[in-house]
């Protein structure tokens, strides 16, 4: 037998969790940017191994949450508690060290770039060798290299783009732009997944593709995935808890159906019972 | 290994057999390659019989015995293609089924076949066989590659394919005799035994589960694999569906006779990348895959430089002229050999290269009738393309063109050691070497495609030109006439429209009526471009058709065509009077092309019926309310008012010769 590809399994880190635990609380937190309330004394909190979703009207703060949880915005008052740890003045790349990762609203790829080396961009922080080794391109840079190749084959494989592999990511479809944008954020290898509008812009079809990539993102990596998603649809059928937000407070908190029956939520946003 | 010894020497009758031939002759040289995570891997032909090996002795060790059928079902995958020989070796019969049939269609066909194995792909072949477990009683096993999303499954009926082979390894690791026991068995078979089940497409009713005999089939692809000399040398690109007897004929039954090597596409969307990196020496593909390469180099044309469009349009029209005399070998004047060769360095060559033709010897189109312009295309840049005409009760090849003998309006001469006459009706009748033992589980079915003296009826109507080679009209009984008495032909009516690269499909109406009148698919691709390249904007295929400039350019398509047609004095009466262009793209989801894309005119005309009543009773716009299914199986609704429009005509002189008859 001549060598064949075995692939390394992506997993989402070994944290001592278990499955259910509490990974990140968030405890009364309030936002303002000058006189704007943006959030105001939300607490919510996100278990390992669940897909939670956040949802509200427009303007209700969500993607605000976002950011305070991946340390882009510092919350006035509350506390944030990762893994056990309560965090302070957080920047963005230390909540990617911390391995959590995201993807944006408005995709933010590299664009004159190709969808591999974009996604190969997400594996930066887990790339050791130093610089000279890196311009050199011999021996452990080499090494590395071929080993976070082949976490990224595996990610394209995943995601079954290959065959945009060498495309630039500035001549695809926006549906392929937005998975592109979730292979990035996976080859972090992330515990926690956060997702901002991920099916923003699609039709049927690309939602359910991505709803399908959400969900075995879940289930095989057993990566916790946070997302903000409009679509009610795909809200209540994917994730196991939901939190609702209107204008920055939580108005609604649990399984989607205690959110669909919830008086509250349902007079903010769903209009109607379903 | 005594009994059989002398079996051994002689020639095989079965693909396991090749497969241990090929495995002793051509140990080291490779028998499959796949792309996987973004590298070619390659097998030789004796790990591929390893690989078949342990399958064999896992499937044999999991209850798989002789007779039973194993339903395959997936893209063309090593796995897969491994399951054929891997069940034949045991005397079961591989069932392959189409791997975008919806669950019913799928469902159909394991209950048919009684299979009672199952090795498919993945996830999503799972659950549509799972969908239907209550109307698929036989079938106990499933065998699944891709392991993805099935971890939650309940796993009382679920295999993973490596844990089987693994069981088969750990069997032929422990115990030799049951290699040899294995090997015995193969070489013990005299061919006699059905080693396939390939289903129809379905163009007319429910699909039909042809059984194919092991030696028959092995000499059908004896024959051809030497009419067009390949051998141990040769690459193929397997990308065509599995269940189809095109692919399992080029790919698998003439990759085992010949030792060559197959390559299956890393997916199904990088086939045209994955074709270039290969460069197979033999290649096929239905007509609108030539099309669709030809609209997209056109395409890309039209965007290039000024110097690389004149280089490129003034190099197609020296193809143009000598290129089809040179492949024909044909006498050609020396400036004429000395432009070509130039133009051949300078656009044909890396042309080739580009669309991955450089290294393909043979190259054959079937299935449909392809434009003679878009035939001529691609033999005049020096690829051999050829036609072939087949069926599945043949195990494919009825006749083929000869290197050297090809002509664009006939499918060829007979193929190797096949019979053909035309009966009374102007059907086409056949006998062959691969010919069929019968439908399986259909006796009655089967009486009414033989004659009694055991020709195969095509149910295509055909005649023989002066040279003997075969020209195909129409389906015998699809070919009607007006109620002016002319011959009406919609097929070919149809693929002389289809020929412009602004039309994807046409169905063409007018058996027993007044004047023939057709519906169109426009091409998104190519009308797309068109539209951005005029800055017209359309937000959905519905809205771009319904257009009037589109109207407008698909009008100048049926005058050019009934310009043709006036030409013909069979055919002029019946020219186009009334078209419309269809809201919504036939679809196979919806039932309106098989699954090998050809249009189910019966059905398309009960349902868009309201449309034809239009085309006949002389309004000009009809709103129309269709039901469309969704890959998921959902279903929605697609309203629109279509518009009619008339056709310019042209004056026959033997218009009256033909409505006298």
């Amino acid at each position: 037998m001549n060598a064949r590809i075995q692939p390394v399994q992506l997993h989402a880190a070994d944290d001592g969790l278990k499955p259910g635990e509490t990974m990140l609380m968030v405890d009364k937190v309030s936002l303002s940017f000058g006189g704007v309330k943006a959030i105001t004394n939300v607490s919510f909190d996100i278990r390992k191994g669940e897909i939670r979703a956040i949802i509200g009207p427009n303007g209700a703060g969500k993607t605000s949450m976002l950011n305070v949880i991946n340390g882009f915005y510092h919350p006035q008052e509350g506390t944030i508690t990762f893994r056990g740890k309560a965090r302070s003045r957080m920047q963005p790349h230390e909540a990617a060290q911390s391995g959590i990762a995201r993807t944006f609203q408005n995709v933010a790829l590299f664009k004159g770039m190709s969808t591999l080396d974009n996604i190969m961009s997400g594996r930066t922080l887990k790339m050791h060798a130093n610089f000279f080794w890196q311009m050199l391109h011999v021996g452990p840079a080499r090494r590395e290299e071929i080993e976070h190749r082949m976490k990224v084959e595996e990610i394209i494989d995943f995601l079954e783009i290959q065959h945009i592999r060498k495309t630039p990511v500035g001549k695809l479809p926006y549906g392929l732009q937005k998975r592109v944008e979730l292979g990035r954020a996976l080859a972090m290898e992330p515990d926690l997944l956060l997702l901002d509008e991920p099916m923003a812009g699609m039709n049927v079809e690309e939602k359910e593709d991505m709803s399908r990539f959400i969900l075995d993102v879940n289930s095989q990596m057993g990566t916790t995935i946070a997302l903000i998603e409009h679509d009610m649809g795909v809200v209540m059928d994917i994730s196991d808890r939901v939190v609702v937000l209107d204008y920055g407070r939580k108005i609604g908190d649990g399984t989607p159906d205690e959110v669909k029956a919830n008086q509250d939520v349902i007079d903010a946003y769903l209009g109607v019972s379903r | 290994m005594d009994a059989t010894g002398a079996r051994a020497v002689s020639k095989p009758v079965t693909f396991p057999q090749y497969l241990l031939l090929n495995a002793k002759r051509f140990g080291g040289r490779p028998a499959m390659r796949f792309k996987d995570y973004g590298i070619w891997q390659t097998w030789t032909w004796s790990e591929q019989r390893d690989e078949i090996r342990d399958l064999a002795l896992g499937l044999k060790a999991m209850g798989l015995t002789k007779g039973e059928r194993v339903a395959i079902a997936g893209s063309n995958r090593p796995r897969l293609y491994w399951t054929f020989c891997a069940a034949q070796s045991l005397g079961a019969v591989p069932v392959p089924v189409y791997a975008d049939a919806v669950a019913d269609e799928m469902a159909y066909v394991l209950d048919n076949a009684g299979a009672r194995f199952a090795v498919v792909q993945d996830q999503e072949q799972v659950d549509k066989i799972q969908a239907m477990a209550q109307t698929t009683p036989a079938l106990t096993t499933i065998i699944y590659d891709e392991p993805r999303g099935l971890r939650d499954y309940d796993h009382r009926m679920l295999h993973e394919f490596g844990a089987v082979q693994q069981l088969g390894r750990s069997i032929a690791e422990t115990d030799r005799d049951a290699v040899a026991a294995w090997e015995e068995a193969i070489m013990a078979s005299d061919g006699s035994e059905c080693s396939a089940i390939l289903y129809t497409s379905g163009t007319t009713g429910r699909s039909k589960g042809v059984m194919l005999r092991a030696s028959a089939s092995v000499k059908a692809a004896e024959d051809t694999a030497r009419f067009d000399h390949l051998d141990e040398h040769d690459e193929v690109l397997a990308y065509l569906p599995l269940a189809w007897v095109g692919d399992h004929y080029l790919n698998y039954a003439q990759g085992y006779v010949a030792g060559l090597c197959m390559s299956c596409p890393e997916s199904p969307d990088t086939v045209s990348q994955n074709l270039r990196e290969i460069g197979p020496t033999f290649y096929f593909a239905p007509p609108r895959v030539f099309e669709g390469l030809l609209t997209s180099v056109m395409i890309r044309m039209e965007d290039a430089g000024r110097i690389k469009k004149k280089l490129f349009h003034a190099s197609l029209a020296v193809a143009k002229t000598y290129g089809e005399d040179i492949l024909e070998g044909r006498p050609v004047s020396p400036s004429g050999r000395i432009s070509y060769w130039i133009c051949d360095k300078l656009v044909y060559g890396p042309l080739r290269n580009v669309l991955g033709f450089t290294r393909t010897r043979t190259a054959y189109t079937a299935g449909e009738a392809i434009g003679p312009d878009l035939f001529s295309f691609f033999r005049s840049l020096g690829i051999n393309l050829k036609q072939l005409y087949g069926q599945t009760e043949a195990f494919l090849y009825v006749t083929c063109q000869k290197d050297g003998d090809v002509r664009p309006d006939t499918v060829g001469p007979a193929a190797p050691d096949v019979d053909i006459r035309i009966a009374d009706s102007g059907e086409v009748q056949f006998r062959s070497p691969g010919m069929f033992m019968g439908y399986h589980d259909a006796p009655e079915k089967t009486k009414e495609t033989l004659t009694p003296d055991g020709w195969v009826m095509t149910g295509d109507a055909g005649i023989f030109d002066t040279r003997g080679h075969l020209k195909i009209i129409d389906r015998a009984k699809d070919v009607g006439k007006l109620t002016t008495g002319a011959l009406f032909a919609p097929k070919y009516i149809e693929n002389k429209l289809k020929f412009f690269p602004n039309i994807k499909e046409v169905v063409a109406f007018g058996d027993g009526r007044d004047y023939s009148a057709v519906f169109l698919n426009i091409d998104l691709t190519a009308v797309g471009n068109w539209a951005e390249r005029n800055n017209i904007s359309y937000g959905s295929y519905q809205e771009l058709a319904s257009l009037p400039q589109v109207y407008e350019m698909m009008a100048r398509h049926v005058e050019q065509v009934n310009r043709d047609l006036a030409a013909e004095p069979l055919m002029a009466g019946a020219q186009v009077s009334r078209f419309l262009v269809l809201h919504k793209e036939l679809d196979a989801d919806d039932g309106e092309l098989t699954r090998t894309q050809k249009v189910r005119r019966s059905f398309v005309a009960e349902r868009y019926q309201p449309l034809i009543d239009a085309l006949y009773d002389g309004s000009t716009e009809k709103f129309i309310e269709t039901e469309v299914t969704f890959e998921d199986g959902r279903k929605g609704i697609i309203r629109a008012t279509v518009r009619i429009a008339d056709a310019v005509t042209y004056p026959t002189a033997t218009l009256h010769r033909e409505a006298a008859e």
